[in-house]
């Protein structure tokens, strides 16, 4: 059997051995072990290296509020860092290593950091590597210089880089009540609120159910009380509306009574059930919230408390009861109160012998003296502890007489031998979640401990969370806590019996020996006493500041050991008491929480993809996709070996001497429907749409609300009361919900109904000289002839037996047609098309010929509506009607919307014949070496096959006025500069004669 | 933070998009009064406590509710049909 196993422990199975290595040494360790508790059972004292000093160091605790003892969990190659090994539970196969150590934990070389401690105190890094360079060994350039070695040497556990092949979950969750912690009172209150009919859920960070049960050795209702917590679990299993979430930290308290927790379903074992995650993050949405998440034992501080060996009393007694390990055979103690009597007595029961135990007090009560006899240890009140010795494990310790009303120490110092000091400094109820729910704590001089606030949201406190630290108590209020949070009332009725070594909860106001030796107040982060006294005398006075300063609290733990001590210190340094210093409100995480928990499901890349009716035809058919928005369309459909520049040119000219098509699906489109339809695009359009006949189609241009240009599109008239309203792509849902917005809030009365139909059309346009011929080759039961058909006209037809709409309006400045059939016949609509263009010459072409005729007749898109230009600046004041009030009629003649200077929408020539950029500054005076004085930029910019040019769009102050003047690109970031010529942003057949025909 | 819609029961928050301050007051389309213009575009209130907004229920049946949140809380008192209080807007001063 291993060295320190005995017989007791309630949590292990000793039939079942299980194989892990630690540092790559082989150990054994028995089902319900933690890392922690099997490791000390093996004679491992030394678990971690400290963050600054690299001091060796032990375990403090048993529990999640470990602050030394973190270790690196391996999977395959995947590293999970900075996890308390008293939180790890053993299986065959885990692989454990040490941190913060070099070469290995044993022998590390930093640990010579010990002795420039004086150089590493509070603001080491803010005095030594901030501020001006004041000789070679300070200021900021001498940071950059050291900060390679500094962060490889201080600092906690290393990130893999490995992908984390895991699963993680999230799952939302609704109760009527929730019940944090699982010792008696969270039990208690479980079985209340169940008993009440009220879903519940009941939490607990640990494998097992049952809290300080599980350790205390006490009697309840005539049972041990493990074996109490045992029948009250299983009476809890028994419950339909109970759900019982082991291993699971609730972590974050948030809005609204939405709880946060992270359920650790499988990492405890080798190999997971199939399909089941890693970890499940649980958003919990609770009626009311039971807190009984009980208190947390403080250290006391005094020098060499961070010796390996040197262990909370409670902890002590956990590994004992709970998993039948002796932290040590000669044990002494040290405490400010009485409840480190009962943690002797168990020590003593399992087998320890209790060589002393040191009380900062001089007396003790009755009852309590009673106890510390049966233990057979030297009784020294009045002594504390002012050292301790050893190296990698505690040999032994020393003590002075000490009187509580001064702090001073007196007499000769006397030693003791002993392997392991228990140390309790009292208790601090575990009030961080209703912390983060909202108050502040108030401080309890009694009790020497923030108790937690009045509630802000609904939840109720019972035992130790409350400050009540009997168990009789935490079951008295945990029932009524139940009760009242399932909103049943109190009867009288006979609560389990309790026998319990007796003890007052009260502890001495004492938490440091001053004596010389470095005493920690904050174990992970390595603060000293003496730096917290350091940071206020160079004039940190506010807690937070202090914290700041000095990092305490700041570390992983986030001080869930070291702040009342730290709080105290400061206090006193302070000469204030506790209560005006204040503490600071923690907030979630309660512990640390894997980000793949939080990520869960989503990773990768989660944008849908939107593809058009289409898609597959131009993707077999040579076209290179691009992604604008969330839709995928044909830039080009290149032949082999084309540059993209020789293939939108080819497309582009093709479809200005004979005919090209494009997909033009993509496009928003909203049907508008409704008595008062025409009235409501009259609104919603600048220029006027009731007027507009029924089968005709007309451009209309939106403004938002403060006057600025919004979005364009055509919208057709397809019945008296219908209109098809088209957008552009990018804007297509903004305007939706614009529409919806006004119809909705603003004018309800307006009989209108607005529907999203953009994947319910597919949409063809088809231009140049000979898109005619071929549609008329190819539709039937309409003719497309110019009566018929007129520029803006719309009628109804069919393509290869598929109803179609078509409407001749051209984005491309070419004789074209919109052909519109259901999504479903979009791609036997497209190939009619294209077949009947092969003897007419039609080319399929893509974006870049797209933007290419646009910019060539100057047409407006989202690069130049883009929320700053008004309709004026975009020369489309013609469309602003003066008949009627529309969206921004009243905003859009603001002095500033109109005044002369405004950037005004342009085109340029290149005249150096070299290709301009978008983005590109435009100038008057060329500075290359000191570029100044924009007066614009570009907004698109190609190679204009019909003006065979560089040409571009642009905004620049002045516009129109500047037309036929000379001025410059100005481009240093691609170190583009060169001449233009400022024209006319219709390039191209200016008077429409091409798409009129 | 849930939102009860009145069709559709209470949802995450994530459903939702936040449509404004529900304080403005539009004037009559034709007015020519710019201060009152430029109040409704641009003054927005800030109260710290109850305030009322819009929100449309984007991801679901799309209907647009006047939410009255607590700023301090996100607890939220009420929540109705933005459609059915046309007219002047009901002004609610926020708790500073
Ligand atoms: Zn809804």
């Amino acid at each position: 059997m291993s060295p320190r196993r005995i017989e007791t422990g309630n949590r292990i199975d000793r039939l079942k051995t299980i194989r892990f290595t630690f540092d790559g040494a082989a150990y054994t360790g028995h089902a319900g072990d933690t890392l922690a508790s099997a490791l000390l059972a093996n004679g491992v004292t030394l678990f971690g290296r400290s963050f600054k000093y690299h001091r060796p160091r032990g375990l403090l605790s048993a529990g999640v509020e470990e602050p030394n003892a973190l270790v690196t969990v391996l999977r395959g190659d995947v590293r999970e860092p900075n996890i308390a090994a008293t939180m790890v539970e053993i299986h065959d196969g885990l692989v454990a290593i040490s941190q913060n150590r070099f070469p290995s934990l044993s022998w590390d070389i930093n640990a010579v950091n010990q002795l420039g401690g004086k150089i590493l105190s509070a603001g080491f890094y803010y005095k030594t590597f901030m501020g001006p360079v004041i000789g070679p060994f300070k200021g900021t350039r001498f940071w950059m210089f050291c900060e390679h070695f500094i962060r490889r040497a201080a600092g906690l556990g290393r990130a893999g880089s490995a992908a984390d092949p895991a699963r993680y979950e999230r799952m939302n969750a609704f109760c009527d009540v929730l019940v944090v912690g699982s010792g008696p009172a969270g039990l208690m209150a479980a079985k209340a609120a169940a008993d009440q009919g009220a879903r519940v859920i009941l939490a607990e960070l640990d494998p097992r159910f049952g809290g300080s049960a599980n350790w205390s050795d006490e009697t309840i209702d005539g049972l041990p009380s493990a074996d109490w917590a045992r029948r009250a679990v299983k009476q809890l299993e028994g419950h339909d509306n109970v759900r019982l979430l082991p291993r699971t930290t609730v972590w974050g308290y948030y809005d609204n009574n939405t709880l946060a927790a992270l359920e650790r379903v499988s990492d405890h074992k080798e190999n997971p059930g199939k399909g089941e995650p890693l970890h499940r993050y649980w958003a919990i949405r609770a009626g009311s919230v039971v807190l009984a998440t009980g208190a947390f034992e403080r250290p006391l501080v005094f020098p060499g408390n961070d010796r390996p060996g040197v262990m909370l009393a409670h902890a002590a007694e956990r590994y004992a009861n709970e998993f039948g390990v002796l932290p040590g055979d000669k044990v002494a103690l040290f405490t400010n109160n009485d409840s480190a009597y009962r943690s002797a007595l168990a020590l003593k029961k399992a087998g320890a012998q209790i060589v002393a135990i040191a009380d900062v007090r001089p007396e003790l009560s009755g009852d309590v003296r009673k106890l510390a006899e049966e233990t057979e240890a030297e009784i020294l009140t009045g002594h504390a502890v002012i050292a301790t010795e050893g190296g990698r494990a505690l040999t032994g310790l020393k003590l002075q007489r000490f009187d509580m009303a001064n702090g001073g120490l007196t007499g000769d110092a006397r030693s003791i031998h002993a392997d392991c000091l228990l140390m309790s400094g009292g208790w601090s109820p575990t009030i961080h979640l209703a912390s983060q729910a909202g108050a502040r704590a108030e401080w309890s001089p009694a009790r020497q401990a923030f108790l937690p606030p009045q509630p802000t949201q609904k939840w109720i406190g019972a035992g130790a969370f409350t400050g009540s630290f009997s168990t009789a108590e935490a079951i008295a209020e945990g029932r009524a806590a139940g009760l009242a949070a399932a909103g049943g009332s109190s009867t009288p009725t006979a609560l389990p019996s309790v026998e319990a070594a007796p003890g007052d909860p009260d502890p001495a106001p004492v938490f440091e020996i001053r004596a010389k030796g470095k005493s920690f107040v904050d174990f992970q982060h390595d603060v000293t006493a003496e730096d917290v006294r350091l940071a206020h005398r160079e004039g940190f006075v506010s807690v937070e500041h202090l914290k700041r300063y000095t990092t305490l609290g700041m570390a992983t733990d986030q001080g869930k050991s070291s702040n009342v001590p730290g709080l105290s210190i400061m206090a006193e340094a302070l000469g204030k008491p506790i209560p005006e210093v204040g503490t600071t409100r923690f907030r979630p995480p309660f512990a640390p929480v894997s980000i793949g928990s939080l990520a869960a499901e989503r990773f990768g890349d989660l944008k849908p993809e939107r593809l058009t009716p289409m898609h597959d035809w131009h993707v077999d058919n040579g076209a290179t996709m691009y992604s604008a928005g969330l839709w995928y369309r044909p830039m080009i459909y290149g032949l082999s070996g084309e540059t993209i520049e020789q293939a939108y040119v080819r497309e582009a000219r093709a479809t200005r001497e004979t005919a090209g098509i494009v997909d033009v699906s993509t496009l928003g489109k909203i049907a508008i429907q409704g008595p008062d339809a025409a009235e409501f695009l009259d609104r919603v359009y600048t220029n006027m749409f009731s007027t507009l006949a029924v089968g005709k189609a007309r451009y209309g241009l939106m403004l938002r609300e403060d006057g600025f240009a919004f979005d364009d599109g055509t919208t057709w008239r397809l019945g008296e009361q219908d209109f098809l309203m088209t957008t552009t792509t990018a804007n297509a849902g903004k305007v939706m919900q614009h529409l919806e917005y006004f119809l909705d809030v603003i004018w309800p009365e307006l009989k209108v109904h607005v529907t999203s139909v953009t994947d319910q059309w597919a949409g063809a346009a088809i231009g140049g000289p000979k898109a005619r011929q071929i549609l008329a080759a190819s539709v039937t039961g309409t003719a497309v002839d110019n009566v018929t058909l007129p520029f803006m006209g719309i009628v109804r037809g069919e393509i290869s037996g598929v109803p179609v709409m078509i409407c001749r309006l051209s984005f491309s400045g070419e004789m074209a047609f919109e052909v519109y059939c259901g999504a479903g016949y979009g791609t036997h609509v497209w190939e009619t098309l294209v077949a009947a263009g092969k003897p007419f010459g039609l080319v399929t072409y893509g974006l870049e010929a797209l933007g290419t005729m646009r910019i060539e007749k100057g047409h407006v898109t989202g690069a130049e509506i883009d929320g700053r230009t008004t309709a004026r600046d975009l020369h489309l004041d013609w469309m602003l009607s003066k008949k009627k009030p529309f969206i921004g009629s009243a905003m859009m003649d603001r002095e500033g919307l109109v005044s002369s200077d405004r950037l005004e929408l342009v085109g340029l020539m290149a005249l150096d014949n070299r290709p301009l950029n978008g983005g590109a500054h435009i100038v008057e005076e060329l500075d290359e070496a000191n570029p100044h004085g924009s007066i614009g930029h570009i907004t698109a910019c190609c190679y204009s096959p019909a003006l065979g040019k560089h040409i571009a769009l642009a905004l620049v102050k002045g516009g129109k006025a500047r037309h036929g003047t000379r001025a410059h690109v100005s481009d240093p970031l691609r170190n583009r500069f060169g001449p233009v010529e400022i024209v006319s942003n219709h390039f191209y057949d200016p008077d429409g004669s091409r798409m009129h025909g | 933070m849930l939102i009860t819609c009145p069709y559709c029961g209470p949802r995450d928050v994530i459903e939702f998009t936040y449509q404004g301050d529900g304080n403005r007051e539009r004037p009559e389309p034709a007015s020519q009064n710019f201060e009152a213009w430029n109040a409704y575009v641009y003054d927005r209130l800030n109260p710290a406590g109850d305030h009322n907004e819009i929100w449309q229920h984007s991801g679901g049946c799309r209907s647009h509710l006047r939410v009255v949140r607590n700023t301090l809380t996100h607890e939220i008192s009420s929540v109705a049909f933005a459609r059915g209080d046309h007219g002047p807007r009901r002004k609610m001063e926020g708790k500073s």
